[in-house]
């Protein structure tokens, strides 16, 4: 089939504005839209530029707007989006060059959050593993999903009100560890995502969990740290 | 201008070895990583299955087991001294992972939860053995999101999406690498006392392939380009279980939890190949089992796959066949709900990618390219050796699947790869740090990024007769043709002769992109660059071994030959790209070798 697609193109080095470019393309059912950017750039305008790694929704590189929603283009085939496409870089973060954005902002929200396992209490004596029941394991097996891809962040009308919030990604990145019963660090992170940017600004629109290609239930996991942050409990 | 770095160590590649390198390398020396992706988006990230490591938390294991069945696995081409020492590192490497707070899958009594695997078992019954520390089907992105998170935790330096084209050598010893910044397009110096490449594999050579569109071969095809040779390139992994046509990977796992593969006729085939432990064989047996199948006529519906079939009633009915149990003696039973559990990321990709829910339906599958056991020949401590001789060259470290140490040999385990990636990527890390800490800065040449300068600007200048999309469809669909999972002379020959014409067909290659920012047209016309010269020593090294061992299997050679071909290739490529070989004999201390049956 022939399929028709809208990119929005940009080239800082001679554009002053993003405009649309439309391309044809054969294409099957079953490709992925990553398959028909590859073809375009292979065939048609070897400058048309975006991330992609790993092909297969693990990596997180390909993000970006198609028919005006959050996808990743290698998990997005052409029959679950038909042969009128239209393909934009995320919304919210800087663009850099037709659907490559700036991730740098999205990654230092990630910082702020202390997205690394801490504890304070010895190893076992033994020098084997903590341990952890199955129960206390799936408390936080759902956010230890994400990819940072940053669908759910650029898709979160808090977020593009005011880009200083942590965004949604950040507090999933929080959940994993204040939910893990191994971690000690649990009152610092719930402090840093009681601030002004922090969880608060969710204004439980559900966009990101609409968003998130892992299936993650980001609306779900950040209700929780609210709870967690007004009871003082996890 | 070029900007120059100076930095005691620069590790190339933030995967699962170049991170556990920083990690280990950063404690003791100045060190920075350098990556053409940010660090998640690394290959490691896909890894699935598990990571192999004798705990024993489900039933007896040893790592002399681990250690016999991984030599037993690379048809005795693995150095043995290295296997031995990665897996008695490895139930430490996992608790230290663990430490990190990897979330490992649990036990009822909270320890870390193993899976059975391909060709792991236990040494006295030969039967499989739970060894694959996993959590879900999603180990290797726990590993890579849990070493990233360590390293900021550590305040590891990072250059994301620098690209690296080329090492940098003074007095034959390595003193740093040029890079791309590909926001701006500008190449940079990075000054170092020590170099660790960690760049991953090359399977972008093949047509159907589970490996990331970056699994470029970068590293080993800069390390060749400086006279350096690549050791035991024919060997490259075919899984057997890729997505049908599109060669997304479906883990081993499966088959662990118990699924089997099925022909046309419904069949479960394996049992003819690999009596004892059926469709848990290495994979190079697999593979080609579920290869003979297909061209004996018995492919599902005449075409060229198989199914694997984890559906709750097949998987009952073949463990109650086989006698299989639980760890308390219970027979083994599983639910579609438990299945759903232990492999959703395998449902999610057959749902998305083939509309099959593998709960109630089979799903197709295909060998896969999957991973290189060839790559840059180094020592048990990540040093790269420049000859049959060991000769070490100092201050150049490479780690993960880049690397050739050898302990995978002709054929790699299924979790190796994970164990591989941490053991050696941490040697390699110490090793750098303390080599740094006793060494200088060596001189860098007048202008170090002339060479690299001129391999890219030959993609601007050159006359653009032809088209390097094109050129890397007719690579992958060569190689997949005559350089797969069965080899002839003939075929070999034939993807010789066609990988050399389209290294000189891509000298007509021009980039239509004439900008600086991101200009990644250029860096995948360097990186097919890369692969075309991966692809050509894989080939001359896979003609000239005359026998059948682990994943290189010959029609016209159809035996192993110990006694002619027990050694090491080793492959060289000059400046006017002719080649040469040479050999290293196997290390072998306690296990000789015996024929290999599953």
């Amino acid at each position: 089939m022939l399929v028709t697609v809208k990119i929005l193109r940009y080239n800082p080095e001679k554009d002053a504005q993003p405009s649309y470019q439309t391309f044809q393309v054969e294409a099957e059912e079953t490709d992925r839209v990553l398959d028909l950017l590859e073809k375009i750039k292979g065939e048609q305008d070897g400058s048309l530029s975006f991330r992609r790694s790993c092909g297969h929704g693990i990596c997180g590189s390909d993000a970006m707007r198609i028919n005006g929603m959050n996808r990743l283009a290698c998990k997005t085939l052409v029959r679950d989006v038909g042969d009128q496409i239209t393909v934009e870089p995320l919304l919210g973060l800087p663009k850099i060059k037709d659907l490559i954005v700036d991730m740098k902002p999205f990654f230092d929200h990630y910082r702020r959050v202390m997205p690394y396992f801490i504890s304070d209490l010895p190893v076992p004596e033994d020098g084997r593993e903590r341990l952890q029941s199955p129960e206390e394991r799936l408390r936080f097996d759902d956010t230890t999903k994400c990819i940072l891809c940053a669908c759910c962040t650029t898709s979160c009308p808090s977020f593009w009100a005011n880009d200083q919030y942590y965004g949604p990604a950040a507090i999933v990145n929080a959940h994993r560890f204040i939910f893990d019963s191994r971690d000690t660090a649990t009152a610092e992170r719930l402090q840093i995502l009681a601030e002004e940017m922090g969880v608060w600004r969710c204004r439980t629109a559900f966009n990101c969990t609409e968003a998130c290609p892992r299936e993650i239930q980001i609306t779900k996991a950040i209700a929780e740290v609210k709870q967690a942050i007004l009871s003082g409990k996890v | 201008m070029t900007q120059v770095h100076q930095y005691e160590v620069v590790v190339v590649g933030a995967g699962g070895a170049g991170l556990m390198a920083a990690l280990y390398a950063s404690r003791k020396a100045k060190t920075a990583v350098i990556s053409k992706l940010y660090p998640t988006r690394s290959h490691t990230g896909t890894a699935q299955g598990g990571i192999g490591a004798a705990l024993g938390n489900l039933e007896e294991d040893h790592p002399e087991w681990h250690t016999f069945d991984t030599v037993k696995g690379s048809d005795y081409l693995g150095d043995q001294d290295a296997i031995e020492f990665m897996c008695n590192e490895a139930p430490g490497i996992v608790y230290e992972l663990e430490h990190m707070g990897l979330p490992f899958d649990r036990t009822p009594d909270g320890r870390i939860m193993q899976r059975p695997f391909g060709g792991h078992t236990n040494n006295i019954t030969g039967k499989p053995v739970r060894r694959a520390c996993h959590a879900a089907d999603r180990t290797g992105h726990m590993i890579l999101q849990t070493l990233y998170q360590q390293c900021i935790k550590n305040n590891v330096v990072f250059f994301d999406e620098f690209q690296a084209v080329d090492l940098i050598m003074v007095n034959g010893q390595a003193a740093g690498v040029v890079a791309v910044e590909l926001a701006t397009g500008e190449l940079h110096v990075f000054h170092a006392k020590a170099v660790i490449f960690a760049t991953g594999g090359h399977g972008r050579i093949w047509e159907v392939t589970s490996n990331a569109y970056s699994f470029t071969g970068d590293g080993p095809a800069m390390v060749l380009r400086h006279g350096l040779p690549l050791e035991d390139m024919e060997f490259f992994q075919f899984h057997p279980t890729g997505i049908y046509k599109l060669g997304i990977l479906i883990t081993e796992g499966v088959r662990g939890e118990g699924g089997v593969l099925i022909n046309g006729k419904g069949e479960r085939f394996m049992e003819r190949y690999a009596p004892r432990v059926k469709d848990l064989a290495s994979r190079d047996v697999v593979s080609r089992a579920i290869y003979l199948e297909i061209r004996e006529g018995r492919g599902v519906n005449g075409k060229n796959y198989v199914y694997l079939d984890v559906r709750p009633e097949t998987v009952n009915k073949y463990a109650e066949l086989d006698g299989r149990t639980n760890p308390d003696g219970t027979p083994y039973r599983v639910t579609g709900e438990q299945i759903l559990k232990k492999l959703p990321d395998i449902i999610d990709f057959c749902r998305t990618y083939l509309g099959v829910d593998p709960v109630t339906q089979p799903m197709p599958i295909q060998p896969t390219a999957h991973y290189a056991m060839g790559g840059i020949p180094t020592t048990m401590y990540g040093e790269v050796i420049s000859d049959a001789k060991n000769t070490i060259v100092p201050g150049l470290y490479a780690a993960g699947e880049c690397a050739c140490v050898s302990v995978h040999g002709a054929n790699r385990l299924g979790t190796n790869s994970l164990l591989d990636l941490v053991v050696f990527g941490k040697q390699a890390g110490l090793r750098a740090a303390e080599f740094a800490k006793g060494a200088s800065f060596q001189p860098l040449p007048a202008d170090p990024t002339d060479y690299a300068r001129a391999q890219l600007e030959r993609f601007r200048t050159a006359d653009g007769s032809e088209n390097a999309f094109h050129i890397a469809q007719e690579m992958r669909h060569e190689m997949f043709e005559n350089m797969g999972v069965f080899r002839t002379e003939e075929g070999m020959t034939h993807a010789l002769n066609k990988i050399r014409e389209l290294k000189e067909r891509m000298r007509h290659v021009r980039v239509s992109d004439t900008g600086k920012i991101f200009n990644l047209e250029l860096m995948n016309a360097w990186e097919l660059s890369n692969l075309l010269d991966l692809a050509e020593v894989t080939t001359i090294s896979a003609l000239a071994r005359k026998e059948s061992r682990g994943a290189h299997a010959r029609e016209d050679y159809p035996k192993r030959d110990d006694q002619n071909w027990l050694k090491h290739t080793m492959v060289w490529m000059d400046e006017k790209g002719e080649t040469r070989l040479d050999y290293k004999p196997v290390v072998i201390t306690k296990y000789q070798p015996k024929e290999r049956t599953y």
